[in-house]
């Protein structure tokens, strides 16, 4: 327990000297990253990183240690062809450790399911994605169901593989890599005005929330004070990213279990939550209003006006469109008890966001590291116990009245002022970690500069990147019928898990 | 002979159309336009103009399946009388023949979809045939309990006669036989709550999942059997449902065709209240419409 005090502090959004952060030996780094997790804490981060013409790999942790409300950060030191593996003690690092294993050529040594994730192409060897070994249970009556990577509905691709008994899914396993374009990369070796594009189009769904997390760790990094106008205006466009997300996923699981009524009504509020973004910046999505030291787009009077009646009238029928699932029994039956997460496997796989909180999580970035607007104004924690779908959809509901809320209350005290600075330089020499609660979950940004002050290094985490081994877990001794109802209730994203 | 004539003409020319109405009660509940009333007419002439892609694994059985499927749906059709005219063809213990037809189409629609050897299309056929062997008692129990009734073994005997309705047992002995069928009913053409012909997932399908790899003019003769198959249940239902409604004149074509009509208008009210069932529950509702009709022919053997 002690050697987690050797760690770094840092905080959301707050750099970090490259020399604060200690240098431990193997031993201690995985002893200690055991004993936060089992206190409760959660790997935010986990990522290799070599420095040019240096043979040994620094693998960088980070740690968010929610009782104490710290980020720890601290590093060891690679050298050979491989390390130990963590993943047997601590199952939260298991894809960490394959994208390790992936990009640097490091065995794991002792990892239970080494594989790749992402096929990366690298060097001599140039994988065929989705061409691997899976997981197969023998058996006479066992057959096994293969879908993807191309869907029969108009979604992203990913190979799904089932192990079924009958209509009874044994287990599950999902093999992604088909979206990756390399966004970490690019962001290190290319134009850094380009960086923030990148970001907004990492994940289409959650653009406010990877432009926020980036935007943050840039400032932190110049040391810039975003104006508290643009402060709310991110608290808006995040909450309404959320709106709008959370809205449309209702629909879809409507859609899903042919729910008719929810399932229109919520694709056309889903649409009047996108029409709200684009009063703040031009865009649905968001794209082009969140920049480095502030927003790109001011709201004015009229347009705040017009803002919140349209927001009370969508939040009023979203309200009744919702009101409809709850008051069905045949949507009920097929909500609960489908799909279920315990408490300790969300722990164990280091799930965030809604999914996490359906199984009794409560964890929330805007709440455990609030960074922004969050900082001053509080959105209480909704929470569910069982897990299931119901709860992963009624958690949805939840927070669509919260963040309605919210949003009302910031629109009418918005404060004067500019909305953007310039940054000033970048820091050398720092990390920094940078967390958002976007609409699916924590994104974690984790930022690494050379003297000169440009990156050596990004990582992103987006929240699916944990999740999806969360839905095949959720479809063990399920029908496989329930499947689609399941993935829709956990709706992750593709290109934010492949980047 | 002038009964035969339109009997064939809306057997042939009908059937689309309903889909269409359905859709249409639909779109009206969920606050939509919703496509033209006549789009199923339309996408089954857009489907024939198409070319079709045979995969080279499939054999002629992968043909057999749309062919025979639309044929059987047609042969059900003429036993079955529309309306209160008698059905072209009929003879005694044409039920039986009636019943099995469908067992024959879906025997060839699962056989198709097992020719592929796609794994999706084998756990279709799965489906369909665990949820027929509870759907095929139900539907024979009804026709026992008209049988029963009319002292006929033939369909026209059976519904286009008419029945005296007594309180106490024929009555309630129609209600339950009624109640029964239009579970088979929805069960068998695929609706919700047993099926959702909308949906685009693969592993949630019953029906749609078997003829995934059909494509073209093939896919066009399963849409539009699969209507026919629609109409006639439904025509088979709408006498149990009003036995008495007015015979032999054009005032029962009338009838008839507003009782479909208002069938397709009852089964997009369903589909649009109502969320499909989880798969494991399905065979407990298609007990319950065996029971049913078992019920009522409880009621007139006592």
């Amino acid at each position: 327990m002690t050697s987690i005090l050797q760690w770094a502090v840092a905080r959301n959004g707050t750099p970090l000297a490259r020399s604060d952060i200690p240098l431990l030996d193997g031993e201690t780094f995985r002893d200690s990253i055991v004993d936060a997790v089992a206190d409760d804490g959660k790997v935010a981060a986990l990522f290799g990183h070599r420095t040019e013409g240096d043979a040994s790999v620094d693998l960088y942790a980070v740690l968010a240690c929610r009782d104490a409300a710290v980020l720890r950060v601290a590093r060891t030191r690679v050298n050979g062809t491989g390390f130990p593996s963590l993943t047997p003690r601590c199952t939260q690092v298991h894809l960490f450790e394959r994208e390790i294993a992936e990009g640097f050529d490091l065995i794991p040594e002792g990892h239970p399911w080494l594989k790749p994730v992402r096929f990366l192409r690298t060097g001599s060897s140039a994988p065929l994605i989705g061409v691997t070994n899976y997981y197969r249970v023998e058996g006479e009556e066992v057959h096994e169901v293969a879908v993807g990577p191309v869907h029969a509905g108009v979604i992203e691709p990913g190979h799904f593989r089932f192990q079924c008994h009958g209509e009874q899914v044994f287990h599950l396993e999902i093999s992604l890599g088909y979206q990756h374009r390399g966004v970490e990369r690019a962001i290190v070796s290319g134009l850094p005005l380009r960086a923030i594009h990148y970001m907004e189009t990492l994940a289409g769904d959650t653009t406010i929330g990877h432009a926020t997390a980036y935007c943050q760790a840039l400032e932190g990094l110049c040391g810039c004070a975003v104006p508290a106008r643009a402060q709310i205006l991110r608290g808006i466009a995040l909450e309404l990213e959320r709106l709008a997300n959370h809205t449309g996923d209702l629909g879809a699981l409507a859609g899903d279990v042919g729910f008719l009524p929810t399932a229109s009504y919520c694709g056309r509020l889903r649409g009047d939550f996108l029409n709200m973004t684009a009063i703040l910046c031009g865009n649905r999505f968001g794209r082009g209003l969140i920049r480095p030291g502030g927003v790109g787009y001011d709201l004015d009077a009229k347009s705040v006006s017009d803002l919140r009646d349209r927001l009370a009238l969508a939040l009023r029928d979203v309200g009744n469109a919702v009101q409809l699932l709850w008051n069905s029994p045949s949507v009920m039956s097929r909500f609960s008890e489908t799909g279920r997460v315990s408490l300790e496997t969300c722990r164990q796989l280091g799930m965030v966001g809604p999914a996490a909180r359906a199984s009794g999580m409560e964890a929330d970035v805007r709440q455990d590291f609030p960074s922004g607007i969050f900082r001053f104004a509080q959105i209480p924690v909704s929470t569910g116990a069982e897990g299931d779908v119901f709860e992963r959809a009624h958690i949805r509901w939840m927070e669509i009245q919260r963040s309605g809320e919210f949003i009302l209350e910031q629109l009418k005290m918005l404060a004067e002022g500019s909305i953007r600075v310039d940054p000033a330089s970048v820091a050398g020499d720092s990390l920094v970690v940078s967390l958002v609660e976007a609409w699916r979950g924590a994104v974690c940004h984790v930022g690494l500069t050379d003297s000169a002050g440009r990156w050596s290094a990004y990582k992103v985490v987006d929240p699916s990147f944990f999740n999806w081994t969360g839905l095949a877990m959720a479809l063990r001794n399920q029908q496989i019928s329930d499947f689609p109802l399941c993935n829709k209730s956990f709706n992750l994203s593709y290109c934010g898990h492949d980047l | 002979m002038r009964d035969v004539g339109i009997h064939i003409l809306l057997l042939l020319l009908l059937p689309p159309l309903l889909p269409g109405v359905i859709g249409k009660t639909k779109a009206f509940f969920a606050g939509r336009v919703g496509p033209p009333l006549l789009q199923p007419y339309y996408d089954i002439l857009k489907l024939m103009r198409k070319g079709s892609v045979f995969s080279v694994t499939t054999t002629w059985v992968f043909c057999a399946g749309p062919v025979v499927g639309l044929a059987t749906a047609l042969l059900a059709g003429l036993l079955v009388p529309f309306g209160g005219h008698r059905a072209p063809l009929s003879f005694p213990g044409d039920m039986i023949l009636f019943a099995y037809l469908f067992a024959l189409g879906r025997f060839f629609t699962a056989a198709a979809a097992l020719d592929t050897g796609s794994a999706f299309e084998g756990m279709g056929a799965a489906r369909e045939l665990t949820f027929a062997c509870l759907a095929e008692p139900a539907l024979l129990f009804g026709m026992l309990v008209l049988a029963k009734l009319s002292d006929s073994l033939s369909l026209t005997g059976m519904l286009a006669g008419g029945y005296p309705l007594e309180l106490g047992v024929t009555a309630p002995a129609l209600v339950l036989v009624a109640a029964s069928l239009f579970l088979v009913l929805l069960a068998e053409n695929s609706r919700i709550p047993f099926d959702d012909p909308n949906t685009h997932l693969e592993l949630t399908m019953i029906h749609e999942v078997m003829v995934l790899d059909h494509s073209g003019p093939a896919f066009g003769l399963i849409e539009y059997g699969a209507t026919m198959k629609l109409m006639v249940t439904g025509a088979v239902w709408l006498r149990v449902a009003m036995p008495n409604a007015a015979a032999d004149s054009w005032l029962g074509w009338i009838l008839f065709l507003a009782g479909l009509l208002g069938l397709a208008v009852v089964i997009g009210v369903v589909e649009s209240v109502m969320a499909r069932f989880r798969m494991v529950v399905v065979p407990t509702f298609l007990v319950a419409a065996c029971l049913l009709s078992a019920f009522g022919m409880v009621l007139l053997v006592r």
